[in-house]
Parts: C-alpha cells; sequence; structure tokens
C-alpha cells in the first residue's frame, strides 16, 4: 500500500498543525471531565452531547445574525445553567453511588440530549461560517483556517482564566478541597452540595466554550457527541486527573493521532480509529499495571 | 423439596406449551414474539456479566453484530460471489434455492455462535482485566468500533448496508418465514435458558458472585478468577452471537451502526431489561425483558418521534430510583419467598441501629 501522506511530506506539516490545534480543543473538553471526575467522582458520557449543545448554541446566534464568535461568552453562561440544572435534577442523586451508575445515567441523559437536539435543530450536519479566512503557509501548500488558530487561542486563554480561578478564588479552594476530602471539607464548613453544582456548571460551561469553537472549526450534528466524550475520557486517563500540562500534551498528541489516522485510513475509519485507541490505551495500561499485580482503579 | 420441583415442572411445560402455540394464537405478532424471545436471550446473557460477575459490559453488542454479519455472510458467501451480493443489490441477480436457503442459515448460525465465543476467548484476557468503569468504558468503545469499522469494509456492504438472503420464494406458505423464525428463536430462548439455569444451580455461578462481591479475595482462596470470568464472556458470546444471526435474518437488511453493532438500541436495552427486571436473578431478565417490551411496543406508537426521549427519561429513572429492579424490589418485601432466613432479633437491631 502506497500512502499519499508518506510521498508528499507537505501534507504531513498540514496534518500535525491541523492535529495539534485540533488538540488543544479536546483538551478543554477533557479537563472539564477530569475536573468533575475528580471532584465528584462521575463519569459523564453526556459530556459529549454537552459540547454539541453548547455548538447549536453559538450556531442559533449565528443564525440570529450575530458573530457565531460572540458563542464563546454567551454559549458557556448559558450552559452553566443548564449543567446546574442537570446536577440538581439527576446528577446529585448518582454523586455518592456506584460509578456503573452514574454511567448510566449520564447515557440516559445523553440519549435525550442528542434526540431533544435532533427535534430543535434538525438532523443536518450545519456549522457557523465565521469568514475569518485561511493562512497559508510553505508556498500555498498547506491551508490553515484562521478559524482553527482562534478556537486553539481562545481555548489557551480559557483555560488559563480557569487555572487562575481555581488558585485564587474562593469557590476555587472549596471546589479543592472537595476534591481532596469531601468530608473533611463539608466539617469544616464547605457546602459540597453547592461546590458539587458549581463543578458540573463550570464543566458544562467549558463544553459549552468548546462546542461555540467546534461550530465554527468543525460540524455539528445531534448524534456525534460520544465521540467527544471518548476522547475526553481518553486523555483523562492518559493524562491523570487534575494535571493540566499533561491534558493539553495528551490533547494534542490525540489530535496528532487522529489526522494521521484519517489521512492514513481513510476517514470512514476515523472514528472507528478513536475508539480503538481508548480499548489499546485501556488494555495497554492494564497488562503494565498487571505487571505489578495491580488494576486500573 | 419433591413439591417445589413439580411445581417447577408445571410452570416450565406451561411456558413451554404457550410458547409452541404463541404464533398460532396471536398469529398477527409473529415478529414481535421473535423480537421478545431474542431481547430475552440478550438480558439473559448480560446477566451472566452484568448480574453474577458484577463487570457491567456495555460490549455484549460486539457479538450480536458480528454473528449478524457471519450468518449473512456465510449464508450468501457459501453459494455465490459476496462482493457481488453487496455491491449492487445482489438479492435481485442471485437466488437462493430452498435448500441452499436453509444449508447456508444453519452453517451460519453454527458459525455465528463459534466465531463470537472465541473472539470472546482471545480478548477476554485483555480486556476482562479491567475492572469497573474502565471495563465499561472499554466495552463500549469495542462496540462502537466495531460498528465504525464494519461500516468502512465494503464486502459486507459498507455503510449502504447488507440485504440478507430473502426468504426462498417456493415455498408458497406466507406464514411460513414468521413461524420459522419464531421457532428458532424460540428455540434458542429454551436453550439459553437451560443453560443458564444449569449455570445457576452449579458451582461455576458461585464463583461468578464470588468475584463480583470481592475479586482479590476470590483470588486470594486460590480461584483462577481469569479463567471463569473469560468462559462466562465466551458463554455469552455464543448466545449473542446466534441470536444476532437469527435477527440477521428476521430483519432482512443489515446496517453497521443501526442494526447491528447498534448500541444505541440493542447495546442500551440489554443492560436496561436486565436491571429493570433486576440482575443477578434467574427470572429477573425474563421479566424485565417482557415487561420492557411490552412498554416499548405500546408506547412507542403512541409516542412516536418522541420513543428515545422517552428511553433516555427511562434510562434514568430506573438506574437512579430502581436499580434493584423488580426482583431486588420483591426479594426486599417477602424475603421469606427467596429462602432467606431472617432472625427477628437481628432484624429489630439493626433498626434501632439506625
Amino acid at each position: 500500500m502506497d500512502f499519499l501522506i508518506f510521498k508528499a511530506p507537505m501534507l504531513m506539516v498540514q496534518a500535525s498543525l491541523d492535529g495539534i490545534l485540533l488538540g488543544i480543543l479536546f483538551a478543554l473538553i477533557a479537563y472539564g471531565m477530569a475536573l468533575q471526575w475528580g471532584v465528584m467522582n462521575i463519569i459523564n458520557i453526556a459530556q459529549g452531547d454537552l459540547v454539541i449543545l453548547g455548538g447549536y448554541i453559538a450556531y442559533t446566534i449565528y443564525l440570529w445574525g450575530i458573530h457565531p464568535a460572540w458563542g464563546v461568552i454567551i454559549s458557556p453562561i448559558i450552559m452553566f445553567f443548564v449543567g446546574w440544572a442537570l446536577y440538581k435534577l439527576v446528577i446529585n442523586k448518582v454523586v455518592d453511588r456506584d460509578l456503573f451508575i452514574s454511567i448510566l445515567a449520564t447515557f440516559g441523559i445523553a440519549i435525550v440530549f442528542q434526540q431533544l437536539m435532533n427535534f430543535i435543530f434538525g438532523a443536518d450536519v450545519v456549522v457557523a461560517q465565521s469568514e475569518y479566512g485561511t493562512t497559508m503557509l510553505f508556498d500555498n501548500s498547506v491551508t490553515l483556517p484562521n478559524s482553527k488558530i482562534f478556537s486553539a487561542f481562545i481555548s489557551v486563554l480559557y483555560a488559563i482564566a480557569l487555572v487562575i480561578y481555581m488558585r485564587k478564588s474562593k469557590l476555587g479552594r472549596a471546589i479543592r478541597a472537595t476534591a481532596q476530602n469531601a468530608r473533611a471539607a463539608k466539617i469544616l464548613g464547605v457546602d459540597t452540595e453547592k461546590v458539587y453544582a458549581a463543578t458540573f456548571g463550570i464543566n458544562a460551561a467549558l463544553c459549552g466554550i468548546a462546542g461555540a469553537l467546534i461550530s465554527i472549526t468543525l460540524t455539528l450534528h445531534p448524534y456525534v457527541g460520544l465521540p467527544y466524550t471518548v476522547r475526553s475520557f481518553m486523555i483523562v486517563i492518559v493524562a491523570g486527573l487534575g494535571n493540566l500540562p499533561a491534558v493539553a500534551v495528551s490533547g494534542m498528541g490525540l489530535g496528532l493521532f487522529e489526522e494521521f489516522a484519517d489521512y492514513i485510513l481513510g476517514t470512514e475509519f476515523r472514528i472507528g480509529a478513536v475508539f480503538l485507541l481508548l480499548v489499546l490505551i485501556l488494555v495497554y495500561r492494564r497488562f503494565k499495571l498487571s505487571k505489578k499485580r495491580e488494576y486500573l482503579k | 423439596m419433591e413439591k417445589v420441583k413439580q411445581k417447577d415442572l408445571i410452570l416450565y411445560s406451561g411456558l413451554i406449551i404457550l410458547g409452541l402455540a404463541a404464533p398460532y394464537l396471536f398469529s398477527a405478532f409473529k415478529v414481535q414474539l421473535t423480537y421478545l424471545c431474542v431481547l430475552i436471550v440478550l438480558a439473559m446473557t448480560w446477566n451472566l456479566q452484568g448480574g453474577e460477575m458484577g463487570y457491567n459490559t456495555f460490549g455484549n453488542i460486539l457479538f450480536y453484530g458480528l454473528g449478524m454479519y457471519l450468518t449473512a455472510s456465510i449464508q450468501v458467501g457459501m453459494f455465490f460471489p459476496l462482493a457481488e451480493w453487496t455491491e449492487s443489490g445482489g438479492e435481485k441477480t442471485f437466488v437462493h434455492t430452498t435448500s441452499q436457503y436453509f444449508q447456508g442459515i444453519g452453517v451460519g448460525l453454527l458459525v455465528s455462535a463459534i466465531v463470537p465465543a472465541i473472539i470472546a476467548g482471545a480478548i477476554g484476557y485483555a480486556i476482562l482485566g479491567l475492572r469497573g468503569h474502565y471495563f465499561a468504558i472499554c466495552t463500549l468503545g469495542l462496540g462502537i468500533a466495531a460498528g465504525e469499522i464494519a461500516g468502512g469494509i465494503e464486502i459486507i456492504g459498507a455503510g449502504q448496508g447488507f440485504t440478507t438472503p430473502p426468504f426462498p420464494a417456493e415455498i408458497v406458505d406466507t406464514e411460513a418465514r414468521g413461524k420459522f423464525f419464531y421457532f428458532l428463536s424460540f428455540a434458542l430462548l429454551v436453550g439459553t435458558f437451560m443453560f443458564v439455569k444449569y449455570i445457576y444451580g452449579s458451582r461455576f455461578r458461585l464463583i461468578l458472585n464470588a468475584i463480583r462481591d470481592n475479586e482479590d479475595k476470590a483470588e486470594a482462596m486460590g480461584i483462577q478468577t481469569m479463567k471463569y470470568k473469560i468462559v462466562g464472556w465466551m458463554c455469552s458470546a455464543f448466545f449473542c452471537g446466534l441470536a444476532g444471526g437469527i435477527m440477521g435474518g428476521l430483519i432482512g437488511y443489515i446496517d453497521s451502526t443501526d442494526v447491528a453493532f447498534d448500541g444505541r438500541e440493542m447495546g442500551v436495552f440489554m443492560v436496561l431489561m436486565a436491571i429493570l427486571g433486576g440482575k443477578g436473578t434467574l427470572w429477573g431478565p425474563v421479566i424485565g425483558a417482557t415487561l420492557f417490551h411490552f412498554f416499548k411496543e405500546g408506547l412507542w406508537t403512541l409516542i412516536l418521534g418522541w420513543q428515545y426521549v422517552a428511553l433516555g427519561v427511562l434510562i434514568v429513572v430506573i438506574v437512579v430510583y430502581f436499580p434493584e429492579g423488580l426482583m431486588g424490589w420483591l426479594r426486599e418485601k417477602y424475603p421469606e419467598r427467596f429462602g432467606e432466613v431472617i432472625d427477628e432479633k437481628d432484624r429489630k437491631a439493626q433498626v434501632e441501629l439506625k
């Protein structure tokens, strides 16, 4: 088999740049997942659907004639309240329970979200036009949409803002305390219920930002949420909980993998490759740990 | 003891007679009854992992879809070139004779039972080493990856799907197709039930329960847990593959993500049915699947368009408020019926403690 990508080195540059810019976006979603996993011990299968919902919010304001880039401010605000409401309705009942229950419950939420988005926004693939143009590099052989650069920039900006907020603010301290020891935090006067709700809200807001960025860089469809969930899950298990630089690096790694898989295996196997990579990573870690007679916990 | 057995005998023979008479009594609902049999089989086999072993798998759909593709491919490939069949509506150019059709489906079902079991054994060592939610997510990924990959392979129809061989036209009886698939699935159901019942009375089940309750302790007691986990998964794969093969023939059309590796429907249904009925019990999945099927068929048409919303809400409600299922609830209420002896003093002491 001859692969086009090995014959044309410029394609490799293209794939690498695309992958890294995409990976930064994935890292943002994964950071949200790491946050709620670390603090509330919940695996949220609906993560990807929250992302898509955030994207549709940005798409809606685009339809109203506002530039979709404003979505990165409006969408997280709306999504924060969506997340808060979701916590109050369902998530607070599964926080202290078996992880499988949270997986199944959020799976149910994901199905509801998918279907509701399908009703409201239709089953077509949509994209919000940012009209940022493209940058040509290396004698026009590498094309880079400016929207992708914009999205990577915004992701980094929000990630830094969030880290500072978690370090400095009172709520950030409360969240970190709850993550370390929920019971002790409660004894010392932290309202853990509120902290959980805020954490889930912040996670949803991060999804909202990522969704708004996806609406201008990639495409939106009601049923493509699950791959985002799996990507963020994968990044979190590789990087560990609460380690932002590692999350960023493994996010970029995943982006690179995806772009190269796209070129080498073909676009039809792209999503399949992502899911297969998840299986391979888990199996690899399982064998590595089983040498020490341990297992993934 | 003797009396109980006699009661069981009456129950089982009654159910078998009902099952055999069902396609004649409710002849308009043969397809639904076939679905019901397959759903019960899937719920019962899921229960072996999720209920008995404590390994909540989303991956049994892998074997189901695999069985579906294998049966159809072999049924076609035994007599005609498979690539041409899937490329351009082969069911119009190539026609199976009656004997070819039944030979094909027979061999196909045989292979679709054995190959998934072998695959389960092959990947079992790697996958079953994961625990808890990692196992759940890994199997979820496995099922979806299989669907996505099958959707990219040309020879089995890729994204445009695979039409399974139509029922031979030489058989004039219009009822024959429905009856054939019903009795096939009913036989599978009886076989699965007998097998699972046998497991429930064996040491094997106790080992699976030990794995569920505390795997480290089970290992410390000298049980080779990995061996039993793999065998358990292989048993499930065997029956799931058969169920998939039958469903493929019944539906008549295989799509990679919507019919075969249908994680969004079948993959969730089997988990939901087992939990609804009560996981870790023999009758729970049967009752759960029956209830679920009646509920689904009754309501699906009423709330057309909203069925997935209803499904999602149902999942959340069952999982959050009803995780022990129907049998668990009954057990809580009438523990004596389940052979549990309760010390009154102990119970009172516990109440006081609360």
